[in-house]
């Protein structure tokens, strides 16, 4: 579904992706792991299309069409989706209105997703403006939401776990394998995408993550077992336990 | 003071520049003659008066005053409890001598003065009578019809103790030649009386606009002021100020200006807390295209413990010549009170279009829905008529950005 081949991206001037390959099949949802400024987010917004982020080699392909060059609308309406680590403040744009109308242009239910905004308390950030003065938490909710609206076939979720505290996080996790397995499309009813975390928390709450990668500086040092990816770094830390798994070549 | 001493300090001041705003000689725009047949233009006109927030037909509110150049065309109240007058016909009555130049000074600039020698002594009186609480709209609509002219209306509300008014005027030229509109207007808000101003302009390129604004606010009275202006204007200079005199009292004074072409706007908001707790919020919002200009001063001074103030200035740039110039002035006379501002001033945000586009918007929808969040003034409180008036002004002033 979602093709990457020898992906070169610079911001400013500085490479920040060096040369990433990297495939998800149609209903598969991968982990990206990294450390801090290794280039996970840097790889979100490239394959979303964010301008700041210039190709300077390589290739995306998103169902069978080459989207390097697409502007990231086009991106969003061809089934791309993302949840972002830390969204800007819209004044003067209410969520509500918002998720209304994101959810009519995808044909969602609106209680679809006024459901989900309950079940993951988060009815009370209806009527305000956009991440204006949102603690990191209801961003993260937030974000959630407006993902639900759109249903996208293809899922980018940038720590969706950074900031969430212990009792949030199971309520949380499970409204993302909703959104995840509820795909705006009869031909691709299960999501599709990539979960990128800082700490794997919500890695426990979504059961079918099938692959691990880790990043580190710009480049894809290995991949495996998320679940066993996870636990080496938690002992050995990034570094070491890239020398454990599959090294890619 | 009698009429002839207000005229005799009137003709000393009708040299005296402004403190702000370009310099005009007034004498370029002599009064017009009356219009020949008033409800002719009106009735041409009617489909600009809803574009200014008028409801042509009236049927919507309480009450309309219209006036054509100096000549008041229409007048008329559907319900009790307020009444709308013409100001000759209310000093006639006697019924405004309290209040005539009592919270403006007739020698304040030329624009004052010129108020009073050359506007015929029109404009409107609306006085809501105590405890009324008059929940449609008034209408007053204020058109210049001919070219090279000036438009100098002088307009009263007074609003009694417990009362409560709304009104909307909407300002309009049909012209494409030069005029000056003047119109002075002294509010006076009784104990526990709330006011709700809303005023849409909506002028040419050509017109220079001076509006002159006192409002006088009483123990636990409220006056809330929307200001919004659509078009191009030559050059607009205004400094509303707002005394309040009594305990409790309160004011929020917002402005939404769209300034493009070669326009020069400078607008005020002036806010004195001179009784205990009052409170104000002063919010301005400029968005500025092509080579316009727009200058925000604010000042909030306050002069009786425990007050606050608040004020909010936010500039959107939308072309690279053009220029926003917001000047937040905060005066605190006693120590235990509470004032702040913040500003910002520059142009859109590109993470912010950046994530409506990820949400599927183009760039221009996501243009479009940040200008429309940019300019949205609180309206909590206010009847649902109202509400949707300025938000149709809104709509109309995001069209063509």
């Amino acid at each position: 579904m979602l093709r990457i081949r020898d992906l070169w991206v610079e911001v400013e001037g500085r490479d920040i992706l060096k040369g990433i390959n990297l495939d998800v099949s149609e209903g598969e949802i991968i982990a990206l792991l990294g450390p801090n400024g290794s280039g996970k987010s840097s790889l979100m917004h490239t394959l979303m299309g964010n301008p700041k982020y210039k190709v300077v080699k390589g290739k995306i392909e998103f169902m069978n069409v080459d989207i390097t060059k697409l502007p990231t609308d086009e991106r969003a309406k061809l089934g791309m989706g993302i949840a972002m680590q830390i969204p800007p403040k819209l004044k003067g744009i209410k969520l509500r209105d918002l998720i209304r109308e994101i959810s009519k242009r995808y044909g969602t239910e609106f209680n679809f997703v006024m459901e989900l905004a309950s079940r993951i308390e988060a009815a009370h950030l209806l009527e305000r403006d956009l991440y204006d003065g949102f603690s990191g938490g209801e961003m993260k909710k937030t974000e959630i939401l407006l993902l639900a609206a759109q249903r996208p076939k293809f899922s980018l979720l940038d720590e969706p776990d950074s900031g969430i505290d212990l009792q949030t996080l199971p309520i949380l996790g499970r409204a993302i394998s909703d959104v995840l397995n509820k795909s705006n499309d009869g031909a691709y009813k299960k999501g599709a995408g990539i979960v990128v975390t800082h700490t794997g928390q919500i890695l426990k709450y979504l059961k079918s993550i099938s692959r691990g990668y880790i990043i580190i500086d710009g480049e894809i040092k290995c991949f495996g077992d998320p679940y066993a990816i996870l636990e080496d770094i938690e002992r050995l830390g990034f570094n070491n336990c890239i020398n454990r798994i599959s090294v890619v070549r | 003071m009698d009429l002839e001493e207000l005229r005799e300090k009137a003709k000393e001041a009708l040299n005296k520049p402004a403190k702000y705003g370009p310099d005009l000689d007034i004498s370029r725009f002599p009064p017009p003659p009356k219009p020949r047949s008033p409800q002719d233009i009106l009735g041409q006109s009617s489909h600009l008066l809803a574009s200014v927030g008028i409801d042509p037909t009236g049927k919507s509110g309480s009450g309309t005053y219209i006036q054509v150049d100096e000549e008041p065309v229409e007048l008329k109240t559907n319900i009790e409890g307020v009444r709308v007058l013409t100001l000759s016909g209310a000093i006639e009555e006697g019924i405004v001598d309290d209040y005539f130049w009592r919270a403006i000074p007739v020698d304040e600039d030329k624009y004052t003065a010129a108020a009073e020698l050359f506007g015929n002594h029109e404009g409107y009186v609306i006085i809501a009578e105590k405890g009324a609480k008059i929940e449609k709209p008034i209408y007053t609509c204020f058109l210049m019809s001919t070219p090279g002219s000036i438009q100098a209306p002088h307009n009263i509300i007074i609003v009694e103790e417990g009362a409560e008014l709304h009104t909307i005027t909407g300002c309009l030229t049909m012209m494409e030649a030069p005029g000056l509109h003047a119109g002075i207007s002294e509010y006076y808000i009784k104990r526990g009386g709330k006011l709700t101003y809303t005023m849409i302009h909506e002028w040419s390129e050509h017109t220079h606009v001076r509006p002159r604004t006192s409002v006088i606010v009483e123990e636990g009275g409220q006056y809330a002021s929307y200001y919004i202006n659509l078009t191009p204007t030559a050059s607009l200079q205004t400094d509303p100020k707002v005394y309040l005199m009594g305990e409790g009292a309160k004011t929020y004074l917002s402005s939404v200006v769209v300034s493009k072409g070669n326009s020069l706007m400078d607008i005020g908001g002036t806010a004195y807390l001179k009784a205990r707790n009052t409170s104000a919020e002063i919010v301005s919002k400029s968005i500025t295209k092509d080579e316009a200009e727009v200058i925000t001063r604010s000042l909030i001074s306050a002069e009786a413990s425990g007050s606050k103030g608040h004020i909010e200035c936010d500039g959107l740039l939308l072309s690279k010549s053009s220029r926003i110039l917001t000047l937040p002035a905060l005066d605190a006379k006693v120590d235990d009170v509470q004032l702040s501002h913040e500003a910002a001033v520059g142009r859109l945000d590109e993470d912010q279009i950046y994530y409506l586009r990820t949400k599927g918007f183009s760039e221009k929808e996501a243009v479009d829905m940040l200008i429309k969040g940019f300019m949205k003034v609180k309206v909590e409180g206010l009847p649902k008529p109202l509400v949707r008036q300025i938000e149709a002004a809104m709509e109309m002033a995001a069209v063509g950005l």
